[in-house]
């Protein structure tokens, strides 16, 4: 066993019966359990091993690498831009932010400054996309555990964000609407008239959700107190975003290491003090507001100018520029041939998504590929402390614990 | 804490075994040889100037034409001081083994796995060394390495074509 836990003892006697020391010596034994890799609970493939000891857990073993496809090692057959859309396929729930992560990374690679509207229109999109996802946990996660309501609220309220991806880049799921340098296209008055109207809509929306939850006492029952990690434990295990802040570390990416417009923007980051599922849904809930008054304020600090770097080696030029312009044309050609040519040496670079750190490692060494790209996945580190938030729960609180993390197999298996 | 710092600190808790400091775009990655690995990340980890208390991620890169061909990257990072570092060792593909930092942060567990499954690189005293991503009867080499084929192993080429024609 690697590391020993006293949690696991607690439970050898029942503390409201305990009489049942005493009982006569039952043969007892440890029953292996297999769950999923096809559950409705797990968000995707994804197989635990369970030993237990009646309904206790005692140990789980997370088999991963159902969804694995390989995509570290396709990187490093394309170029740089061709693998923009390879990390909406990471974590598929919230391909704007993967986008957003990625194309920070080769813009810190690449020395690159991306203009001011450009970063406001990042950071606005990134925000939606985090509504969206905080939206997706908060209705699957209280399905996986009955509350089925707020379910249905939350989708509905989801499809309205999607409709607007739809119409900002044509895709509802798969966006690819990053650029290195940049974005790919500007907001129109349409898409801001139906982003403001959505800010005014929302807010009571997510006062509903709550009032949903918090009056349901099964939910905060099964909630309350579950899937408990302490601050040094979590910090130890390397754990980030809410599932992190849930256990009152303060650490948040766009604060500690403030990137793209979040430094002139003023919001706060909510921190937990149980460490335990309520807390971190506690903490979700609120960042749906704090990213409603980062969009509002990004909405108005905005100015015009252009939305992407002028770095002609490297960035994509403008569509329409590729039609008229003979060394457009040529630029183009010569991106999507042999990309661009990337100087030799290794960053990393973190990105706050909304299911923590989301960090891209790259190693170059010249030319038009990366030589070497990892995905620091939020989701499979999250699942390295798996077996040792389980031990000493129910079986029913394994379900609960695939909610806490906000996995998606997508990213956890990549 | 600035980098400037960090690196003094390390220079004299570790007046040799220090391979190489490189600081790039900010960010700073220190080398050392393996036997020193462990001593090291326990130096980071438990002196309290340094405090990197949190891992951030476990890496490994394949260089075939070196004499050590697999490096090793650890990173982390101080939630208090607000500082990176990047640790990095080199090891032979014919003891391809280094020491495991688990004991130092339990998230390594499955970091190390990931690298052990991805590039065949062992861990001493790792608690349960396993693959994680590939199947546990895999028995065709480690994906990420630069000798396994980017573009399949060719029995795709050994197909035979139906002459559809002919019939």
């Amino acid at each position: 066993m690697a590391f020993e836990d006293q949690r696991t003892t607690v439970y050898k006697v029942d503390p409201a019966h305990p009489e049942s020391e005493t009982l006569p010596t039952l043969r007892t034994e440890e029953l292996l359990l297999n769950m999923g890799p096809q559950h409705p609970s797990t968000h995707g493939v994804l197989k635990v091993i369970l030993e237990l000891e009646g309904e206790r857990l005692v140990k789980s073993t997370p088999v991963l690498g159902f969804l694995h496809r390989g995509v570290e090692k396709l990187a490093e057959d394309g170029t740089y831009h061709q693998f923009i859309p390879h990390t909406d396929r990471l974590d598929y729930v919230c391909a704007m932010y993967n986008n957003f992560a990625y194309c920070r990374a080769v813009e810190k690679l690449m020395n690159i400054t991306v203009p001011d509207r450009a970063e406001y229109l990042r950071t606005i999109v990134a925000e939606v996309q985090r509504i969206i996802g905080h939206q997706f946990w908060l209705g699957t996660q209280a399905l996986d555990i009955g509350a089925m309501t707020v379910f249905f609220y939350c989708f509905r309220d989801r499809e309205i964000l999607l409709d607007w991806f739809d119409e900002l880049c044509g895709a509802r799921l798969t966006t690819s609407w990053y650029r290195i340098g940049g974005v790919e296209r500007d907001f129109t008055a349409s898409l801001l008239d139906k982003l403001k109207q959505f800010l005014d809509y929302f807010p009571p929306k997510i006062d509903e959700y709550i009032v949903f939850l918090e009056t349901n006492r099964i939910w905060v029952a099964r909630t309350k107190g579950v899937a408990v990690i302490s601050a040094e434990d979590a910090v130890s295990f390397g754990l980030s975003g809410p599932t992190l802040r849930g256990s009152g570390v303060d650490y948040d990416l766009r604060k500690a290491e403030p990137y793209s417009a979040y430094p002139k923007c003023e919001f706060s980051v909510p921190l937990g003090k149980n460490g335990d599922t309520y807390d971190r849904y506690w903490i979700r809930v609120q960042e749906l507001y704090e990213s409603v008054k980062i969009i509002r304020q990004c909405l108005e600090q905005m100015q015009d100018g252009p939305i992407m770097a002028e770095v002609p080696s490297v960035t994509m030029p403008p569509k329409e520029r590729v039609f008229t312009n003979l060394e457009s044309m040529i630029q183009h050609f010569k991106l999507f041939s042999q990309g661009f040519d990337a100087p030799p040496g290794e960053i990393y670079c973190g990105t706050e998504a909304h299911k923590g750190e989301l960090g891209f490692y790259i190693v170059s060494v010249g030319g038009g590929k990366p030589y070497r790209l990892k995905i620091r996945a939020p989701s499979f580190i999250h699942m390295g402390a798996f077996d040792y938030m389980s031990r000493g729960y129910m079986i029913a609180d394994a379900i609960t614990l695939f909610g806490t993390y906000d996995i998606v197999m997508g990213e956890c298996d990549r | 804490m600035s980098l400037p710092y960090v690196i003094s600190q390390l220079q004299d808790a570790f007046p040799v075994g220090l391979t190489k400091i490189v600081e790039w775009r900010g960010e700073l990655a220190v080398t050392v040889p393996r036997e020193r690995l462990h001593e090291v990340a326990q130096f980071l980890h438990d002196d309290p100037a340094m405090d990197f208390d949190y891992i951030v991620h476990v890496s490994s890169v394949d260089w075939p034409d070196d004499d050590e061909r697999f490096e090793v990257v650890y990173e982390f990072y101080s939630i208090k001081k607000r500082q990176r570092i990047r640790l990095k060792t080199r090891t032979p593909e014919s003891d391809c083994i280094v020491d495991s930092l688990t004991d130092l942060w339990k998230g390594a567990d499955f970091m190390e796995r990931e690298v052990y499954d991805m590039m065949g690189i062992r861990f001493r005293n790792h608690p349960d060394l396993r693959r994680i991503l590939m199947p546990d009867d895999y028995t065709e080499g480690y994906p990420l390495r630069k000798d396994f084929p980017l573009r399949g192993k060719g029995w795709r080429d050994t197909f035979e074509f139906l002459d559809e024609t002919a019939r």
